[in-house]
């Protein structure tokens, strides 16, 4: 389990890659974001620090997480061996303890006490609260009226981690208005209060930090399929919202000859603008402090996201995926709600996992890809949560859709 | 000389701070903004923010979130905020300050965005997420340099840095009153003064206060220490709770004036 990064010249001194990424905030947040890049840097190369990080992912998280050869879903493919990384497994359920147990000690290190999060699906919050518990830190979390209302056990989840979570009406009430709210709480609360970004998005340094952070799941992931195959994985897949369980698996292997697929959700399909599909379908734009795609009109103006999936639902995406878009090296592709609860079912039924809906988006198109290669091809699919969260909205979507999924 | 400059030496000789007045262009909608910010005009204020609404704005407080969005809804953009400019210009002779985020200004193209607001007859612009560290992409698209680009300058920012701002800026500083969004309360006049003056030591440029004044005696206390007061908010509020009213310009003008009497009483 390796927690130090290397970052192979990405991003440059500024934030940027490429044309994407950079510091787009209020002259009021620069210190603060200028101040916690520095404090980056110095962690980033201190053993102390990686020690600690790797002895909680080893004994708190019960990391590393298992790379899982999905046989009978294989079969069911069709093709090529479908191999799952199981951040399902994590403590907490998804795969944003990582980053989350990562930012909590960073800012442990810098003095503050108090932490605020976004949330979409709420496992970053979740992630967050659960750390802010661990080191004794105070937490407040920032989740659409939407979101509070669909991800409800999560809601309760944090609230019994002793988090505050705060209800955030205005927009659409998903996770684009929680990270509004939120960078307006910290705009008012900078001096003593940490902001613990939840995906590879946002102002330099957390595209950096956050992709640093989840980038023991392709660490992990190639030492495994190394012992276990003995070669690299041909394909990696993962879905993309933000986009941190994809940069985490991907990062990894940006070097090496592995093709990378990005699944974002197309909602109700594409042509009918009911969609996250980000990087698909949108232009580039400035949202939330980086340059990357997102989706807007012509006039500049974001426009709403949709998906079944909480986590995905939003109109951004991290700037490094933007990069990967433009240089050609990851290719992204979209799934519809549809699709995606199918492959829920799927999972469930031959594998007896039941996947989160986010993770859904990645397993659809996985097994679609795996069904047009031969049996000697491995995929790697990032199982990056799981469903209990999602059970309601499964079970509702189920009996629209006469009882079966 | 620039039209900011002018209106700030001017006054300056009178030993007098300006009022300076932001607005959401097309709140209430697209005519009665007009109204609004002409009546802004006549009544005392010395430079004029126009806000360009965008969808999500996170330095705003809910004043200003409520307002972009009246003003999204009845179909104003950049292009038409651009077009008030050009009409106001025809009867206004304040600076015209365009204050938008930079999403707008992106999507619009930089350099159509800088020849389309100088030829409209703005002044200067204020781009709130643009921070120097990233505004040289723009920049390099301003042929001729002749708009003012405001900064921002916040109680957080260390004076080194504060220094580094001001030696590129022009036009004048906005200096945050406090570490919070726009329509903040808890405004902290002490405070305000210590940072104006810790700004005032390491530039030349006149200091406009802004987020949180909408007394007079507010803008009177910051008049005093400062060569502007900046008041947006506290026009928001007029406009949602009187938009849809006969009297809503006659409202505007009655503040103004209220506003514009404490800051000329200022004596700085």
């Amino acid at each position: 389990m390796d927690t130090q990064a290397t970052d192979q010249g990405r991003p440059d001194s500024m934030g940027h890659y490429g044309p994407f990424g950079g510091r787009y905030v209020a002259e009021t947040l620069m210190p603060a974001i200028l101040e916690l890049e520095a404090a980056y840097n110095t962690v980033r190369g201190d053993g102390a620090f990686h020690s600690e990080l790797r002895e909680l992912f080893q004994n708190y998280v019960g990391r590393p997480s298992p790379l899982y050869f999905a046989r009978r879903l294989t079969e069911r493919a069709g093709g090529a061996k479908i191999y799952l990384k199981r951040e399902d497994l994590n403590h907490t359920g998804a795969h944003k303890i990582n980053n989350t147990l990562g930012q909590a000690l960073l800012a442990r290190r810098m003095g503050k006490q108090k932490v605020i999060a976004e949330t979409g699906a709420g496992q970053h919050g979740v992630a967050t609260a659960t750390a802010a518990a661990l080191f004794g830190m105070e937490c407040k979390v920032f989740m659409g009226v939407q979101d509070v209302a669909r991800q409800a056990p999560n809601v309760a989840r944090m609230r019994l981690l002793g988090a505050t979570v705060e209800s955030v009406p205005s927009g659409t009430g998903t996770l684009k208005d929680a990270m509004n709210e939120a960078m307006r709480f910290w705009v008012g609360a900078v001096r003593d209060t940490f902001y613990v970004i939840g995906s590879v998005a946002g102002p330099h340094p957390y595209p950096k930090m956050v992709r640093d952070f989840q980038s023991v799941i392709g660490v992990e992931t190639r030492e495994q399929a190394l012992a276990a195959l003995g070669r690299l994985p041909d394909l990696l897949i993962a879905c993309v919202g933000g986009g941190s369980n994809a940069m985490g698996l991907f990062y990894p292997f940006l070097e090496d000859n592995v093709e990378l697929a990005g699944v974002e959700a197309a909602g109700k399909g594409i042509s009918t603008g009911k969609h996250a599909a980000t990087l698909c379908a949108g232009t580039v734009g400035v949202l939330h402090g980086a340059k990357s795609y997102v989706l807007q009109t012509e006039d500049g103006q974001i426009v709403e996201a949709h998906s079944v999936s909480a986590g995905l639902d939003y109109p951004g995406v991290g700037p490094e995926h933007a990069l990967l878009k433009e240089s050609g090296r990851a290719r992204y592709v979209s799934v519809t709600d549809s699709q995606a609860l199918a492959a829920f079912g799927a999972l469930a039924r031959t594998e007896g996992i039941l996947p989160a809906l986010e993770s859904s988006h990645a397993l659809a198109f996985a097994m679609e890809e795996a069904a047009r290669r031969p049996k000697d091809q491995v995929v790697v699919v990032c199982l990056s949560g799981r469903g209990d969260k999602d059970l309601d909205i499964v079970t509702g979507e189920a009996a629209k859709a006469g009882g079966a999924l | 000389m620039s039209r900011i400059k002018e209106t700030f030496d001017n006054l300056g000789k009178r030993g007098e701070s300006a009022l300076v007045g932001f607005a959401t262009a097309g709140d209430p909608d697209l005519e009665r903004s007009l109204g609004v910010l002409r009546a802004m005009c006549e009544s005392g204020v010395d430079v004029l923010e126009l806000g360009v609404p965008f969808s999500d704005p996170t330095a705003d407080g809910p004043v200003i979130q409520r307002a972009s969005q009246r003003a999204l809804a009845r179909g104003m953009r950049l292009s038409r905020a651009i077009g008030m400019v050009r009409e106001l210009r025809s009867s206004v002779s304040a600076p015209i300050v365009l204050f938008s985020y930079y999403n707008p200004v992106l999507a619009y193209g930089l350099s159509r965005f800088y020849k389309d607001a100088l030829a409209a007859g703005a002044d200067g612009v204020l781009v709130v997420d643009l921070p120097p560290e990233e505004s040289g992409e723009m920049l390099a698209e301003w042929e001729g340099r002749e708009l003012d680009l405001i900064r921002l300058v916040a109680p957080t920012t260390p004076t080194e840095r504060m220094r580094t701002i001001a030696d590129q800026a022009s036009g004048f500083l906005y200096l945050v009153s406090m570490t919070g969004v726009t329509g903040s309360a808890g405004l902290d006049l002490a405070e305000v003064a210590a940072e104006t003056a810790r700004l005032k030591s390491v530039t030349e440029l006149p200091v406009c206060v802004g987020f949180g004044i909408s007394t007079p005696e507010e803008a009177r206390a910051v008049a005093r220490v400062a060569e502007g007061v900046v008041v947006g908010s506290a026009f928001e509020r007029l406009i949602e709770a009187h938009g849809g009213e006969r009297d809503l310009e006659e409202r505007i003008r009655e503040y103004t004036r209220s506003l514009k009497e404490a800051v000329q009483g200022a004596g700085r």
